[in-house]
């Protein structure tokens, strides 16, 4: 909603107009509801595992047999290198960084069509449905994190070669960067929708197709080196393989991929918020 | 006083038809051609031709809407369906941006278009009543100092740690509304939430909301089409219609203006009468018996229903039966046919008025609607259905039913019924 705060006009709190400028974000608001914010957080966290049996078990269940299932298919059948790391330790630490960012995504990419009842009937800044999302999945990533530590402490006891780096502390900097990644393709594929469902149909798909094309499941140094600027403009690569090199001491990064991967995030992400702002204003007309 | 809302020259315009062309492509193409000047190629044919708006038919919700509101004031907004009051409280409360002018807001809005918006039904009432709370704008802290009050008015006791999906659905809606009615929000905007739960709760409701404006300063945007709350709440009233504000002032003049308006019905009062209607249905009004017409008619009072028709296809011999329907809020309440007291009309003229005389209406205050159909009966099952359906709201206003002095004791039911109370002596009866 077009807003000018209190500083343009001093006598009013709200103006709200029908014109409006492309940058209207006003975090200000946004920051005025961040009660909101954490109790969405914690309503998704609870609600998730209310009349389950194994309730936050689930969190760990899942990437436990994804990571089966790739280590059968992708290690033992088809025989993929994994830059000489336990195949089960590679696959779970790429999948555990990568459900972080796909889980961003998908929700973030729900927002309108999966809130439209409340959001045409009660107003509050509609962004903080997505970054209540990204927070939620902090805390599931936190517990699958978890568990990729406990079996990295495993693998590394057993004489694995791993080497556990000091360059885990950009740890922090890759969950922001998958955070404003998600948010944002999920804020634009979130606003398209409201028109366009297809899109909503597609994007499980295309989530899934991205996963291939993220190394996820293989390193980055099965394909020729030349080739490497290219795969990097996908942002999620650097991500992955930095992940991994920090955690695992195997994998490809350099600088270059790193910078790129995170400039791509942050227009993603700005492109997102702007295209989102502009949608939640009428989006309660089309949908 | 300085106003606390300030709306100049709202307009709301919504498309018909189609929103897109059901391809990204498709509307990419479109986009691109009216962009540089050029027809668009995907328009319908007979637009394009024509030279006229390629975006398609346009339906203003409301335009040119013009009023200020000032701290403490009550406002009513009433309108016919379609008239376009929640389309302007939905711009109002920032649910969707108007198409053209602004307005202006001083202090916090909360606007509740519908109670228990964003209830999770696994969340306890206790974690209910903060998520609400923060969705309507209030921090922790206030839904924590305001928690108590919270729970005590919605009676909901020993039920605050259990799942609101347990609840029954009276509980649920006195909760939603308990939470709403106690934000503090400088401007209050309420949409025909009151339609929901039982009569005491909401006049419940009424009293807090009267208090919130009287003694709190708050200032209320009410949209409701219960003509008897918005009389007795609010203190000014806006009339929309058709999407243009046609008055604004004091609630008693507003209501009859509205009332007096609501003698059209609304199936023919902007469309040509198909074929289908032989007869058409020019006006319906209550008079008093002495002939004066009336827009309120009061408990326990005798009424005339004056039914204005026009006679467009009705054969001379034919039969006719004209009857009346009364719906209330919670029940159908009667019909009654001419042809059940015996009673056919024949020799219609071109134009004339059926009057239907009741001798004493005895339904409790409120607000029902009047239902007039016009039959040839055929059969003893069969008619042919002359006019199209019509109807007029009916408010009863309360009088003193029971000549006790002060119309106390008509709070139950639907109906009032007079008689008489006496003791015997004991012993035999």
């Amino acid at each position: 909603m077009p807003i000018t705060e209190t500083a343009e006009n001093p006598e009013w709190d709200r103006v709200v107009t029908a014109k409006s400028g492309l940058l209207d974000l006003n975090l200000a608001e946004l920051w005025r509801y961040r009660d909101l914010i954490y109790l969405f957080v914690k309503r998704d966290f609870v609600a998730i595992y209310k009349q389950t049996i194994l309730g936050p078990l689930w969190f760990l269940i899942q990437p436990i047999l994804s990571t089966l299932v790739f280590t059968i298919i992708f290690g033992n059948i088809a025989k993929l290198p994994t830059d000489n790391i336990p195949p089960f330790l590679f696959y779970l630490c790429g999948l555990v960084a990568w459900s972080y960012f796909s889980d961003c995504l998908t929700k973030s990419a729900a927002t309108f069509s999966g809130n439209a009842g409340i959001f045409s009937k009660v107003y509050f800044p509609r962004l903080t449905v997505p970054i209540a999302n990204a927070l939620t999945n902090l805390i599931t990533f936190a517990i699958q994190f978890g568990l990729f530590l406990a079996v990295l402490a495993y693998f590394t006891w057993k004489g694995a070669p791993i080497e556990t780096s000091w360059r885990v502390v950009i740890l922090p900097l890759l969950l922001l960067q998958m955070a404003m990644l998600g948010i944002g393709f999920g804020c634009i594929v979130s606003s398209l929708t409201t028109r366009y469902r297809d899109l909503a149909m597609l994007l499980s798909f295309f989530v899934q197709l991205w996963m291939y094309a993220s190394c996820v499941l293989f390193p980055l140094s099965l394909y020729p080196k030349e080739w490497h600027w290219l795969l990097v403009l996908n942002p999620m690569v650097p991500v992955i393989e930095s992940f991994r090199f920090a955690f695992l001491g195997a994998g490809t990064v350099e600088v270059y991929q790193l910078v790129s991967g995170a400039i791509v995030s942050l227009v993603v992400f700005v492109v997102g918020i702007i295209v989102f702002r502009h949608v939640e204003k009428t989006f309660s007309d089309t949908i | 006083m300085d106003p606390i809302i300030k709306v100049e020259n709202l307009g709301k315009r919504y498309r018909l038809g189609v929103i897109n062309r059901g391809m990204l492509y498709k509307d990419i193409q479109s986009w691109w051609a009216r962009k540089r000047g050029k027809e668009d190629p995907h328009s319908p044919i007979r637009v394009a031709q024509t030279g006229g708006d390629t975006s398609g038919q346009e339906f203003w919700a409301f335009r040119n809407v013009d009023f200020e509101v000032k701290p403490g004031e009550i406002l009513g907004v009433i309108g016919r369906n379609g008239a376009g009051k929640s389309t302007l409280l939905k711009v109002l409360s920032q649910i969707t941006a108007p198409t053209e002018g602004h307005f202006k807001l001083k202090g916090r809005v909360a606007s509740l278009l519908e109670v228990g918006t964003g209830f999770h039904g696994e969340l306890t009432g206790r974690e209910n009543i903060y998520l609400n709370g923060a969705i309507l704008g209030m921090s922790r802290s206030e839904v924590r100092s305001c928690f108590d009050e919270i729970v005590e008015f919605a009676e909901i006791g020993q039920f605050v740690d259990t799942p609101v999906k347990r609840y029954s659905s009276g509980m649920y809606v006195r909760l939603a509304f308990s939470v709403a009615a106690h934000l503090q929000p400088d401007i209050l905007i309420v949409d025909e939430v009151l339609a929901v739960g039982d009569a005491a709760f909401q006049k419940k409701c009424l009293g807090r909301m009267d208090e919130a404006a009287f003694k709190e300063g708050r200032t209320i945007l009410f949209v409701s089409h219960n003509m008897a709350s918005v009389r007795s709440l609010c203190t000014r009233a806006l009339l929309l219609s058709g999407g243009q504000l046609e008055a604004d002032g004091p609630t008693g003049e507003i209501v009859d203006c509205y009332l007096d308006k609501g003698v059209l019905p609304p199936s023919t009062a902007n469309q040509e009468d198909s074929d289908a209607a032989r007869l058409k249905i020019t006006a319906i009004h209550y008079q008093t018996v002495d002939g004066g017409r009336t827009v309120e008619v009061f408990i326990g009072q005798p009424i005339d229903i004056v039914i204005e028709y026009e006679n467009k296809n009705v054969l001379p011999h034919e039969e006719i039966s004209v009857g009346i329907g009364l719906h209330g809020p919670s029940a159908d309440l009667f019909n009654n046919y001419s042809h059940f007291s015996g009673k056919l009309f024949s020799r219609i003229p071109d134009k004339g008025a059926f009057v239907f005389r009741w001798p004493s209406v005895d339904l409790l205050p409120g607000h029902y609607l009047l239902a007039v159909r016009v039959v040839v009966r055929k059969g003893l099952n069969d008619e042919e259905v002359l006019a199209k359906p019509s109807s007029i709201s009916l408010i009863v206003a309360p009088a003193d039913f029971h000549k006790e002095g002060s119309g106390d004791g008509l709070k139950f039911g639907l109906i009032a019924v007079r008689g008489e109370w006496k003791m015997l002596p004991g012993g035999k009866s």
